[in-house]
């Protein structure tokens, strides 16, 4: 679908589908850890909670241009149209996996619908994003490039070093700092001077000499309307913006980190498990994304059965990816030297 | 044909050539393009010739990005000692795109830096790091110790669709050497026989098969015709060439400039125990820096690096044993 820089009806409609997708294909993905324990292994992040931040600013792009993340992926590369029953096979580690098995949940990458991949280190996937403007700008391409960072990640080298030479170099990136308020388990205001200060985490931007905004995250509506402001200031030569998308996740940071045999699971965020904080987590779970803007669309004059429509479709497609990952073959070793040297 | 040219011109003559013939290549490094008239900037313009600031891991990690969606970026490092600053770049990005994609995105870049400046640099900007770097799947690993090599090794590194780790000596910066002319690729993964010989195998690299090579010259006055292989490349390492010298001379010494504890020629030495201990007519013999720091003053560094003397000293001992 051609993106449009403010949602018409279709466009709107679009970015709900792409919510409930995301949301659906994440809630199988921790379901799998009790329906089909041993599965997954690792470490596995979900973004539920991130569905407006995701798909508002996907929505801002055009099919041309080039989207990096996290370790905390799942979500980017549904809305930019992976194949979800792929995105399953790699997180169960099969055969027919995005990358045979090779990479797993937070390694998910997708050149083909424009996702060029993630770093499992936190920060080092900044700069890649920022190589490929630099690669844009050396072509004289009008190409856009979205980065895609946590609030954590806001306190490495990488981010400094790559905002210092975007906005030096001016070029064609839009950095989206999603701050969900916890670095992983620390929360923001304990590691983040501006935080403590009370100011927002764009803030840094200044320190660049770029823009920098403070927007919801929780509304994909500011999101697009932001970021299309952002990718066309990019897209003209003027240069990167940093823009800080406030939302909260519904899920712990990740899986328990425990050796076998001990089964993995989900906890409960660690706003219950550890700040015994259970306001703050049922306030932001009144600010979920996808029930809020489903009242927006009813609002617009969205039929209830084009709604449910959506929603039923998206946990069939979703049930499909599981099945297929299930059904899947385990891969050989024969592919282990294959892609060691290109 | 070929001309003398110092190994410095060799190297910066490949980038240039290869900039002329792919649009993609780009180069950039710290102080480096800073004036109009640099000879980069004229021919390449200001797009694909840039200075940076000092930021190892965005230089690095950029890199890495440009090279997924299709350029060749050749960066200018300086100092290997530089690049640990950035080793997660190295190590656990651009050596992991490939085989975490399953080939889907390559990282086509050259990590260009001068390595073993035994000049006074001391503890901090003298070492030989390239030990750090051959255990890295993915990565792969040159260091060339002749003009000729260095030019044809870089041009293969800026073809080649792996990160490569470009590691030139600075003790060589200068030294002149012939050039073929033309449009000479050096294989990276290729080991060279620097001089052939009967009695005893040398391996050696960088600045350490010039000293091999003048031991060798000594020990021929004594009537040991020693024969030095240069890997040329430590990822992949040509483990073939190796072993064939070696089962030929059935003598070896490895010499080194690295400290021995997990050396290259460790690692050399356990590849040719496990593939030719029984051509073998003395135990190998190892001949590396000291397991310490590179000092400063002259005539501790002098003790630190192997010398001509201590090459020379252990050829005798490994032919004698």
């Amino acid at each position: 679908m051609q993106p449009l820089p403010y949602p018409d009806r279709e466009r709107a409609l679009w970015i709900y589908r792409q919510m409930v997708r995301i949301r659906e294909f994440e809630e199988r993905v921790k379901r799998t850890f009790t329906e089909h324990p041993g599965m997954i292994r690792g470490h596995t992040h979900l973004g539920d909670g991130a569905e407006a931040t995701i798909v508002g600013a996907i929505a801002a792009i055009r099919p041309d241009d080039y989207v990096l993340a996290t370790y905390r992926c799942h979500g980017y590369l549904i809305a930019l149209g992976s194949s979800p029953r792929a995105m399953m096979a790699e997180i169960y580690g099969k055969a027919t996996g995005l990358s045979h098995g090779l990479a797993g949940s937070m390694h998910l990458a997708d050149p083909e619908h424009q996702f060029l991949g993630t770093s499992g280190i936190v920060g080092q996937g900044i700069p890649h994003a920022t190589g490929v403007a630099l690669a844009i700008q050396v072509r004289g391409g009008d190409q856009v490039v979205l980065c895609f960072f946590g609030d954590g990640a806001s306190k490495q080298g990488a981010f400094h070093e790559s905002l210092n030479i975007a906005s030096l170099w001016k070029l064609p990136v839009v950095y989206i700092l999603e701050n969900n308020l916890y670095q992983a388990v620390t929360r923001v205001e304990m590691e983040d001077a501006n935080a403590a200060a009370g100011e927002p985490l764009s803030t840094k931007a200044r320190a660049y000499s770029m823009p920098g905004v403070t927007i919801d995250g929780t509304d994909p509506i500011a999101v697009l309307t932001t970021v299309a402001n952002a990718v066309e200031r990019a897209r003209r030569g003027e240069g990167p913006t940093l823009i800080e998308s406030v939302f909260y996740r519904f899920s712990a940071h990740g899986n328990i980190i425990v050796p076998p045999p001990v089964p993995l699971h989900f906890e409960e965020h660690e706003a219950l498990t550890i700040y015994k904080c259970a306001d703050e987590y049922e306030q932001w779970r009144q600010r979920d994304p996808i029930p809020r803007f489903r009242a927006w669309l009813r609002g617009i004059g969205v039929s209830e059965d084009e709604l449910v429509a959506i929603e039923s479709a998206a946990r069939e497609e979703m049930d499909d990816a599981v099945r297929f990952a299930l059904e899947s073959p385990w891969p050989e070793p024969d592919i282990l030297q294959r892609y060691v040297y290109a | 044909m070929a001309r003398e040219i110092p190994y410095i011109q060799a190297i910066m003559e490949a980038i240039t050539e290869e900039m002329q013939r792919d649009p993609n290549v780009i180069f950039y490094g710290q102080e480096q393009a800073v004036s109009d008239e640099d000879p980069m900037v004229v021919a390449f313009g200001r797009k694909r010739v840039r200075p940076t600031p000092i930021s190892e891991t965005a230089e690095i990690g950029m890199a890495v990005g440009a090279a997924m969606v299709g350029l060749r970026p050749v960066v200018e490092l300086l100092m290997t000692d530089f690049i640990l600053v950035a080793l997660d770049q190295v190590v656990n990005e651009a050596a992991r795109v490939y085989f975490k994609t399953a080939g889907r995105v390559k990282v086509p870049i050259v990590l260009k830096a001068g390595y073993g400046f035994a000049a006074g640099w001391s503890v901090q900007h003298a070492n030989c790091w390239y030990n750090l770097f051959m255990g890295v799947p993915g990565l792969k690993v040159v260091v060339p110790s002749t003009a000729a090599d260095a030019k044809g090794l870089m041009k293969a590194a800026i073809r080649d669709d792996n990160p490569v780790l470009y590691l030139h000596h600075y003790m060589l910066t200068l030294v002149p050497g012939p050039v073929p002319d033309g449009d000479v690729v050096v294989p990276i993964g290729v080991a060279d026989v620097k001089r052939p010989g009967r009695d005893v195998t040398i391996i050696a690299t960088g600045w350490m098969v010039q000293r091999s090579l003048e031991a060798a010259d000594l020990l021929a006055r004594e009537g040991i015709d020693v024969e030095v292989v240069d890997p040329r490349s430590l990822a992949p390492l040509d483990v073939d060439t190796l072993v064939a010298s070696v089962e030929k001379t059935r003598r070896v010494v490895l010499v080194d400039q690295a400290p021995r504890h997990a050396s290259a020629a460790a690692l050399i030495a356990a590849e040719i125990a496990e593939r030719a201990f029984g051509a073998l007519a003395a135990p190998p013999r190892l001949v590396t820096a000291l397991d310490t720091s590179v000092p400063y003053s002259k005539p501790l560094e002098d003790a630190v690096i192997p010398s001509v003397e201590r090459i020379v000293q252990a050829v005798r001992e490994v032919v004698q044993a």
